[in-house]
């Protein structure tokens, strides 16, 4: 074993797994000493290109509080055909499959290179994909029509097999029927009326015909596709879904002056859920909901339809004075939870310069994994190109999507699992590694996911369960497994199995050993999860202040001063935006969002990443700054005016025209590769969209503590934020006090 | 009976009777008889048979009555009348009719055998005829005569034997009557003659008294061929009177003519009179040619009489024999013994079968009364009971005895089958081959033709009015409805937009609650006027709006009194004085009335229209112009009926014709369309759209309209979509297997898209069947026919859940009218899915069991009349009235949240709305009563306007005044949908028993206060009452009081609804079916109606019927092989197709003529009426019986005779 460095980084990239720490302390006691808890980021379908999927199922524990995936940790006695669960060292025979194992013929999940292996279920009835688009058409026409060219396309991205279907939105809601010939057909509901999931079926016409039963007819065997007129397989209605986007108009109902155009997403959402709930419950499926404004009537109602009472603000929510929040967002929560239990999930676009209601809608995604994506206008790049990335293919062609997952961890009698933090939601599964302590989702030992991508991560925490007295014995390995059960898009349902294991290390002992398997940026991130978790669910200061109690690292100044926790200068639907990607995104692209890296391009090297502080804005600099959701270059003063005197066109300044490209090069790489595709922002010293730059650089030189503008290099920064010097010294100070 | 007694007055007859009437009522009913007023002279009626003794008795009464009737007013009429009906012998007539045609009075002899088979009409006319003719032969023109003495009142005995009848049991009264005398009930058998004959010639009566005999026998004939005998007979009976014959003679007269001679003869007489009168029928009145027919009857009849008066019992028993034909041995033998001769089977057949049991059982009691007084005859009938009546004539061969057993034994059959009245029907069946039996009864009966005849009096009116009516008179009462004239608007609102039950009101409060006449207007705002006639003008007063009184808000009008040299007015109806407003003033000239008085509408006519403002339009904001929107229910019933493709493309060529004012124009109706089954779809049917696009909502618990724009359009701009759209709708749902409907949330939701556009407007709603789908106004079938005649039955009537009546009061506050189209195969609670329509000022219609092929034509003129109709949109009805009366009660279509305001969603010009008025003060005879009927609407330009109506009628201090400008066919329609209003909150037995109470009491006060002083047993009606009693027995009979076996739960309800909004012309026709005999169509004038029974049918012809919403083709059995091929084409009665529902075009006279009168008539009525072909003895002639409403009727209606003579014992019972 090499360092720890490669260590975690051969983990990650074989099983999706980091640690915070990679020796485990052998007790509670001293596990709890160590604050950051025995915790993971856990990636359950990181992409594996090496590993093809194993046409057969798993051999599982035969106790059944167990069930443990027969894997590369456990003892296999070759003449016996017997091998021992390593999690409750039940001794299992080999299933008939598997008589002609030997020592050389062993299956590839015995293989130590196999520690995360995918099964393919063949059982089973095979269900497509489903995708549900949920419309807003009170939009600008702009808008809408970008929209809809956006939706027509999509068509052509859709497996030809997959279900498709509309419904359509503004003040009332419209389900299109998509079978019917001649006339175009939709159910109509109105938007401010709160329906129970069965009475949209019924007026759907999608129950099952008991009343016919009586009549004598015998009941028509059920064809999922037949019987939903509502979502037909794409290749069939192809031409008229797309006529009937094309004909797609903006909401016919008048808006007066003053007012905002009634939009029913409650209902409409409601009716798309209750929709898949009767037609294709545990299957997978995706509600796109594509909106241009909040709710404005009917359950879920965000804002009134009156103008002049602007959309709740933070100032408002904290002054209690958003009257229809806590309203709306138990019904979406609520809604979230249903759509979760039958695992469909629901992605939100919303596109307006306004808010739209995102602080009330997001456990629809967060709960069901589905994505947010936030722009300013359909009709921008920034929406399309991520709308279009929605559907991106993998290496072998298949979607970058899976649908319906649940994944269960199994541990090792000395661990707990607390719990899970990530676009999951609690299956309730009690069982002997559940911990009572829970950190959060807990309480259970299965989650269900959704739907998940490659880059979707969660957070798993564990509690050491060993008594101090009884220390775990030198050597001894403590387990887990992540045992992912997934509908892929291919429509297969696979198992994927990642089963990693760690040593014990006595934390009196060992204890360099154990800082030294710290995993800084794990455990950053994990903290930081922890920390939007708590934002979540608390009044801010309050976390803010349990978070200075924490470990101390720049990386938490920045952290502190991050939109997941500090929501001055942000929206609350922003603020849940991002928190929303801050909780699924992998540990790499965590990281970025809280502490944005910067890049500097000058004339004198190659660019190199530079200090997130006002001392780094300099002017004959490009600076690159990617914070996930932005991707800001800004010119420095020298630079943009050189800029604006041409010199690029210039053949004698060939270099400074590449100077100025370089930086778009390199976003144009990150950009290829972001979801959502970030903010992305071309500015220049004293251009208005600095501030994005401004607002997150270290504040070192503010105009208290500047003295002449030109004394130091950089830029001063407006702000009455303290800058890390200010943090820092306070934090020492605070630590001293409180150990005395 | 009464009648018959009554005929004490004229000492003579009177005394008979009354001794009839007395004895056998006796116990119950004193003479009263007598009281039958003078104009009626009674009916003999009863008498007439009896009569013949009576007659003299009955020619008293006709003399009485003429005295009488004088005072009444009716005098002339009387007599008129009397003759008639004298001549007529009511009864006999209808049978005559047929004995006429039948000839059969061969038949008569065969009678016996079946008085109750009598039915047979056929059979029955001829002995009746035969006995008619014997009598008076001209059953129809007699009739015809009668009928111009209506006045009168027409007495009627039969009324009388009604008396006796009262029990209903009829039985004993009958019995009774029998028992008590031959005479009796040749009392009654004459008295229908006489009676009519009376009516108008109470001197005939008179005369006819005397040969009461031989009378009686007429009365047979009647029977048997009851008009044309009757007058005959009447004459004959007359005959002995030489006064009848005048009465006669207005109509009959050449027949009376004969007949007098006759009847001078004696018995003999009457036959002649007889012969004569069949030849009317048969040919024209005169005898001839029929005669022969007849002739044969009538010597029977002569026989009989002649007989009979010897032995007018004879001819009695003769009648009732054969009731007995049974009874014949029995009878025969009674009668043999009284008028063997006669045997006449012909005679008695004649009798029984015309008479039935309850005239049989009637007169007799009468007769016998009349006769022997009450002594014995009556006594014993009266234990007999309807059976013991028939026995007893046997008993009593004779007069007394001879009757009763005679009728008892017919009766007895026939009561068999109808208990009381029915029997007297029976007897009918009678006429065909029982005829003779019949005879019998008959007898005993009044005749049928000697009480007032509804046809006598229309014709008399059409005949009388030839001048245009000016309505600047006041208190002058218009022309029936039933006749043709032009209106001169000099002042006062035209009869066709407001006629009154009486224009001349009494002073005071008290007067008016002791004549109990209704004081009543029936205002249709919108009707049409025909194209001769100049439709009201519109006045634009202004910005200001229109002129008004400052204190009751009074119209400026006709009534309003300038002063001060024209700078003020005085309001007519509350003397406010206000100012005129500076453009509005002119000088007076020296009589006082403003210079251009005559150059303003609202100073010189009657009616105009105001220009509203836009103070008058809810918020005060201009109305949009309305929208209609189609609801179309494509459930499996209603596709598969073929409705919604007849719908769907009618709809295509109907959208043409929306409604505009000006015709150059195009319509500002916009429309939408809805189709539903569990769940509604609507319409995208925007201009810009290339296809129509489905809106689907299901949420039918909570509805609301999912789209604004491009629901409701312009047909114009939006033809492709709407065209292509209508021809997709049928295809869509051909294959659906839907079968649930919903109904509250349809009409909801064409209210909320109204609401949504902000207009008034229609809805057209087409539904099949119970809405039991889960939703709001979900009903559930509730039709238990257990309930029918309970106390319980009143629920039937109300709507099953409060949701529509809510629903309603939102669609009136919007001005959404609902109009709905009913295609139900089952019960489908009309009665409450109308609530809706009934309180929006819609209409329902009703296509039970509707088959595309055969009722198209009917739902689809009904739907382009409905669609193409001039409407006014959410309006305000008020009446406003002078000081001293007050309008308390409205009946119609619409909807009331206050006491003053009529709220119509939709009012269209077939609507009319009923207003009661009450005293609450006295009113002068010098300045009258006014009353100002204002309609504020929006015309379907989307324009508001007010409508003025105004009307100012005398007042009177005399009674007497009051009874003689009254309306009878408006007083019927305000009884008519009083009692069907009633029917919500009484049993239905109450209603009847309160009609009936409130009728007699307005006819005893009559009697009591301006008839001459007469026998109580005489029945005297005002002249312009007459009627009351027929029309009255009419309404009670009518499905929704008095529902027979077969009729719906629905039907009922849907004639009440239907009736709510009735004109007096329809509910007149309605009630009084129009029956047209189609023998001889020549020229451009109809023929001669003929009165609503069996009797009157010829087996040899064929009659158009119309009740304004059936119409019903009638051929005879025996129908010409001319007529039948100039009908249809084909010379065999077995080759008609019944089932078909247009007549073949055929290329001669006839034909054409026949098409021109049928389409005549569907453009009379507001509503298609599809013919139906009944082929006579076929199963659909139960149907068209239900429409002979002078006939007794399965479910227990009363016959008109029967009903008079009751009526008559109730005025008695008032009276004494």
């Amino acid at each position: 074993m090499t360092t720890y460095q490669e260590f975690i980084q051969q983990n990650e990239d074989r099983d999706g797994v980091r640690f915070s720490w990679n020796l485990w302390p052998s007790s509670r006691l001293e596990a709890t000493r160590l604050v950051v808890p025995v915790s993971c980021l856990f990636t359950p379908l990181k992409e594996r290109p090496d590993l093809p999927p194993v046409q057969y199922e798993p051999v599982m524990c035969g106790r059944a509080n167990c069930k443990a995936v027969l894997n590369p940790l456990c003892q296999v006695d070759f003449r016996a055909k017997i091998w021992a669960c390593n999690f409750c060292f039940q001794r299992n025979p080999f299933p008939p499959s598997y008589a002609g194992i030997s020592d050389v013929n062993q299956p590839a999940e015995l293989m130590p290179q196999f520690s995360t292996i995918e099964y393919v279920v063949q059982r089973g009835p095979v269900a497509p994909l489903i995708f549900l688009y949920v419309v807003d058409t009170c939009l600008e026409e702009e808008d809408l029509q970008a929209l809809r060219e956006s939706l027509q396309m999509s068509l052509s991205l859709l497996p030809p097999n997959a279900l498709v279907g509309l419904i359509t939105f503004g003040r009332m809601v419209q389900v299109h029927e998509l079978s019917c010939e001649g006339i175009a057909k939709s159910y109509v509901f109105r938007g401010t009326k709160e329906l129970s999931s069965k009475q949209i079926q019924e007026m759907l016409g999608l129950m099952k015909p008991a009343v016919s039963g009586q009549q004598g007819r015998p009941a028509a065997p059920q064809d999922p596709s037949a019987t939903c007129r509502f979502l037909q397989p794409v290749h069939r209605v192809d031409m008229n879904l797309t006529d009937l986007l094309g004909e797609l108009q903006r909401d016919p109902w008048p808006v007066p002056q003053g007012k905002r155009p009634l939009r029913s997403t409650g209902v409409a959402l409601s009716v798309a859920v209750g929709l898949l709930e009767g037609a294709f419950p545990n299957t997978g499926a995706r509600v796109m909901l594509f909106t241009g404004g909040p709710p404005t009537q009917g359950p879920g109602m965000v804002v009134g339809d009156e103008l002049k009472t602007p959309i709740r603000s933070w100032h408002d929510i904290q002054k209690d004075n958003a009257r229809h929040l806590k309203k709306s967002s138990k019904y979406y929560d609520t809604l979230a939870n249903r759509t979760a239990v039958n695992g469909h999930s629901i992605d939100i676009y919303a596109c307006a310069l306004d808010q739209t209601g995102l602080l009330e809608m997001k456990c629809l995604s967060n709960l069901t994994g589905g994505h947010i994506v936030m722009g300013d206008s359909f009709n921008t790049s920034l929406f399309k190109q991520t709308f279009q990335r929605v559907f991106s293919k993998d290496y072998s062609g298949e979607f970058r999507m899976a649908f319906g997952g649940t994944m269960e961890v199994k541990t090792s009698r000395e661990l707990k699992v607390c719990g899970a933090i990530g676009p999951c939601v609690s299956l309730g599964a009690k069982g002997p590694s559940v911990s009572e302590n829970e950190m959060g989702v807990g309480g259970t030992s299965q989650w269900k996911v959704c739907s998940l991508n490659p880059s979707t991560t969660l957070a798993m925490f564990f509690e050491v369960v060993s008594q101090h007295n009884a220390p775990v014995p030198q050597g001894g390995r403590g387990a887990i497994q992540f045992v992912t059960q997934y509908q892929h898009s291919s429509t297969q349902r696979r198992i994927r199995v990642t089963t990693v294991a760690r040593n014990w290390a006595d934390a009196q002992s060992q204890i360099q050993h154990i800082e030294s398997s710290f995993d800084q940026e794990a455990s950053a991130v994990i903290m930081a999860r922890l920390g939007v978790f708590r934002a979540e669910s608390e009044e801010g200061p309050d976390v803010l202040r349990w978070l200075d109690r924490q470990l101390i690292r720049l990386f938490m100044f920045h952290l502190r001063r991050s939109p997941f926790l500090q929501v001055f200068n942000n929206s609350p639907d922003e603020s849940s935006y991002y928190r929303h990607h801050f909780v699924r995104q992998d540990l790499t692209q965590s990281l970025i969002m809280v502490q944005p890296m910067l890049y500097s391009y000058s004339f004198h090297g190659p660019p190199e990443p530079v200090l997130l502080d006002s001392s780094s804005i300099l002017p004959d600099r490009i600076l690159l700054m990617d914070t996930f959701f932005q991707l800001v270059i800004y010119h420095g003063e020298t630079i943009a005016q050189w800029r604006k005197a041409g010199y690029q066109e210039m053949a004698e300044y060939e270099n400074f025209k590449q100077l100025l490209q370089a930086p778009l090069d390199d976003a144009q790489e990150i950009l290829q590769t972001r979801f959502p595709m970030p903010r992305y922002v071309d500015t220049e010293h004293g251009g208005s969209q600095a501030r994005f730059l401004l607002s997150k650089v270290n504040p070192s030189q503010t105009h208290n503590n500047s003295n002449g503008w030109t004394q130091e290099p950089g830029a001063p920064i407006l702000t009455d934020d303290v800058s890390l010097q200010v943090f820092m010294d306070h934090l020492k100070k605070l630590a001293v006090s409180s150990s005395t | 009976m009464n009648v018959n007694q009554q005929t004490p007055m004229a000492s003579p007859y009177g005394q008979p009777q009354p001794g009839y009437g007395q004895p056998g009522y006796g116990a119950g009913y004193p003479a009263p008889y007598a009281p039958y007023n003078n104009p009626a002279s009674v009916y003999q009626p009863g008498a007439p048979p009896q009569g013949c003794s009576p007659y003299a008795s009955f020619p008293s009464k006709a003399v009485a009555a003429n005295p009488v009737s004088d005072l009444s007013s009716p005098l002339d009429l009387g007599p008129l009348r009397g003759p008639p009906t004298s001549v007529p012998a009511p009864v006999s007539a209808a049978p005559q009719a047929y004995s006429h045609y039948g000839q059969g009075e061969m038949q008569n002899g065969p009678p016996p055998g079946s008085q109750a088979p009598p039915r047979p009409a056929v059979s029955q006319p001829y002995n009746q005829g035969a006995v008619n003719l014997s009598g008076p032969p001209q059953p129809y023109p007699q009739q015809y005569g009668a009928p111009p003495p209506m006045q009168q009142v027409t007495n009627q005995m039969t009324g009388m034997q009604i008396s006796t009848g009262p029990p209903t049991a009829a039985g004993p009264g009958y019995a009774p009557p029998h028992s008590s005398q031959p005479p009796t009930s040749a009392a009654y058998s004459i008295a229908p003659h006489p009676a009519y004959t009376q009516g108008p010639p109470p001197a005939s009566m008179a005369p006819s008294q005397p040969p009461p005999p031989r009378d009686p026998a007429p009365p047979q004939p009647y029977y048997g061929g009851p008009p044309p005998p009757q007058h005959p007979a009447s004459s004959a009976s007359a005959a002995p009177l030489p006064p009848p014959p005048s009465s006669h003679q207005s109509f009959p007269p050449t027949s009376y003519p004969g007949p007098q001679a006759p009847l001078p003869a004696g018995p003999q007489a009457p036959l002649p009179p007889g012969p004569q009168a069949q030849p009317p029928y048969a040919q024209g009145p005169p005898p001839p040619g029929s005669q022969p027919h007849y002739a044969p009857a009538p010597p029977h009849a002569h026989g009989s009489y002649p007989a009979a008066r010897g032995p007018p019992p004879p001819s009695q028993p003769g009648p009732y024999p054969p009731a007995g034909p049974p009874p014949t041995s029995a009878p025969p033998g009674h009668y043999q013994g009284t008028m063997p001769p006669q045997p006449p089977a012909g005679q008695p057949a004649t009798y029984h079968s015309g008479p039935p049991p309850p005239r049989a059982q009637m007169p007799p009691s009468s007769m016998a009364q009349t006769n022997h007084l009450p002594p014995g005859p009556q006594g014993p009938p009266g234990p007999l009971g309807p059976p013991g009546p028939l026995q007893q004539p046997p008993p009593q061969p004779g007069m007394q005895g001879g009757y009763p057993p005679q009728q008892n034994g017919a009766f007895g059959q026939v009561r068999g089958p109808q208990p009381g009245y029915p029997g007297p029907y029976p007897g009918q069946q009678n006429y065909g081959p029982q005829a003779p039996a019949p005879a019998a009864q008959a007898q005993k009966r009044l005749d049928p033709d000697a009480i007032p005849s509804p046809i006598q009096v229309i014709e008399d009116d059409r005949v009388k009015t030839t001048e245009p009516f000016t309505t600047g008179v006041r208190g002058q009462a218009p022309p029936l409805v039933t006749s043709n004239f032009h209106v001169k608007d000099q002042g006062n609102a035209s009869p066709r937009f407001v006629r009154c039950t009486a224009y001349n009101m009494p002073c005071t409060a008290d007067m008016a609650k002791q004549s109990q006449v209704p004081l009543a207007a029936v205002i249709k705002p919108l009707a049409t006027l025909p194209p001769d006639e100049t439709p009201p003008y519109l006045v634009d007063h202004g910005e200001a709006g229109p002129i008004r009184c400052n204190r009751c808000k009074a119209y400026m009008c006709p009534y309003m009194q300038f002063i001060e040299g024209g700078r003020r007015f005085q309001c007519g109806f509350c003397s406010c004085v206000s100012d005129v407003p500076p453009h509005y003033f002119q000088h007076l000239d020296h009589t006082g009335k403003r210079v251009d008085c005559y150059d303003r509408p609202e100073l010189s006519l009657g009616s105009y229209e105001f220009l509203a403002t836009v103070d008058y339009c809810k918020n005060n904001k201009l109305p949009q112009p309305p929208a209609f929107i189609f609801l179309i229910d494509v459930s499996y019933n209603a596709v598969k009926s073929g409705m919604v493709n007849i719908v769907c493309q009618e709809l295509k060529t109907l959208l043409d014709h929306l409604p505009r004012e000006n015709p150059e124009m195009d319509s500002v109706v916009r429309v939408g369309f809805v189709t539903y089954n569990k769940v509604l779809h609507f319409y995208n049917v925007k201009a810009s759209l290339a296809q129509p696009q489905m809106l689907v909502v299901s949420d039918v618990a909570d509805m609301f309209v999912p789209l604004l724009d491009g629901f409701l359009v312009n047909v114009k701009e939006s033809r492709m979509v709407i065209d292509s759209l209508l021809d997709q709708i049928p295809e869509m749902f051909a294959d659906t297997r839907e079968t649930e409907t919903v109904f509250g949330p349809v009409i909801q939701a064409g209210l909320e898209a109204l609401k949504a556009a902000d207009c008034a407007g229609k809805l057209f709603v087409f539904h099949t069947s119970l809405p039991i789908a889960e939703a709001p106004g979900k009903l559930k079938n509730r039709e238990d026919k257990k309930l029918i005649g309970t106390d319980k039955e009143k629920s039937l009537f109300q709507p099953q859940v409060g949701f529509y009546s809510t629903l309603a009061k939102d669609c009136v506050a919007q001005g959404c009218c609902v109009d709905l189209f009913l295609f139900p195969n089952q019960y489908v609670d009309v009665a409450t899915l109308g609530v809706v329509p009934v309180s929006t000022g819609g209409s329902v219609y009703k296509y039970t069991y509707f088959q595309a092929q055969s009722d198209r034509e009917r739902f689809l003129n009904d739907l382009r009349r409905n669609v193409e109709k001039p409407m006014g949109f959410d309006a305000v009805l008020r009446v406003r009235t002078s000081t001293g009366i007050r309008a308390t009660d409205f009946f119609g279509s619409f909807f009331m949240s206050n006491t003053t305001d009529v709220e119509l969603a939709g009012l269209d010009c077939d609507k009319t709305v009923t207003v009661e008025f009450r005293h609450d003060d006295k009113l002068s005879e010098e300045t009258g009563a006014l009353m100002q009927c204002a309609v504020l609407y929006t015309s379907c330009s989307g324009q508001r306007r007010l409508r003025v109506h105004n009307m100012a009628v005398n007042c009177c201090s005399q009674l007497a005044d009051l009874y003689r400008n009254c309306e009878t066919d408006t007083i019927i329609n305000f009884f008519s949908k009083y009692a069907f209003r009633s029917v919500l909150t009484s049993p239905t037995k109450t209603v009847r028993e309160g009609l009936v109470n409130q009728c007699a009491a307005i006819l005893a006060c009559y009697r009591k206060n301006c008839a001459s002083p007469s026998s109580a047993g005489q029945l005297i009606l005002p002249e312009c009452m007459k009627l009351l009693p027929v029309y009255l027995n009419c309404v009670l009979k009518s499905d929704v009081l008095l529902p027979a076996a077969d009729v719906s739960l629905d039907d009922r309800a849907y004639l009440r609804q239907l009736l709510s909004g009735m004109d007096v012309s329809e509910s007149h026709v309605f009630f009084y079916p129009r029956l047209l005999p189609l023998m001889k169509l020549e020229g451009d004038s109809l023929p001669l109606a003929v009165r609503d029974s069996e009797e009157r049918l010829s087996k040899g012809g064929a009659y158009l019927l119309e009740t304004g919403l059936h119409l019903f083709l009638w051929v005879g059995a025996n129908a010409q092989q001319e007529l039948l091929l100039n009908i249809f084409g084909t010379p065999s009665f077995g080759q008609i197709d019944p089932n078909l529902t247009s007549l073949p075009v055929l290329d001669n006279p006839f034909s054409k003529r026949l098409r021109e009168i049928v389409d005549a008539f569907r453009a009379q009525r507001s509503r298609y009426m599809k013919l139906i072909v009944v082929k006579q003895e076929d199963k659909a002639e139960l149907i068209f019986r239900h429409f002979l409403v002078e006939d007794k009727n399965a479910s227990g209606g009363a016959s008109y005779v029967d009903f008079l003579c009751h009526m008559h014992k109730e005025i008695r019972q008032l009276l004494s």
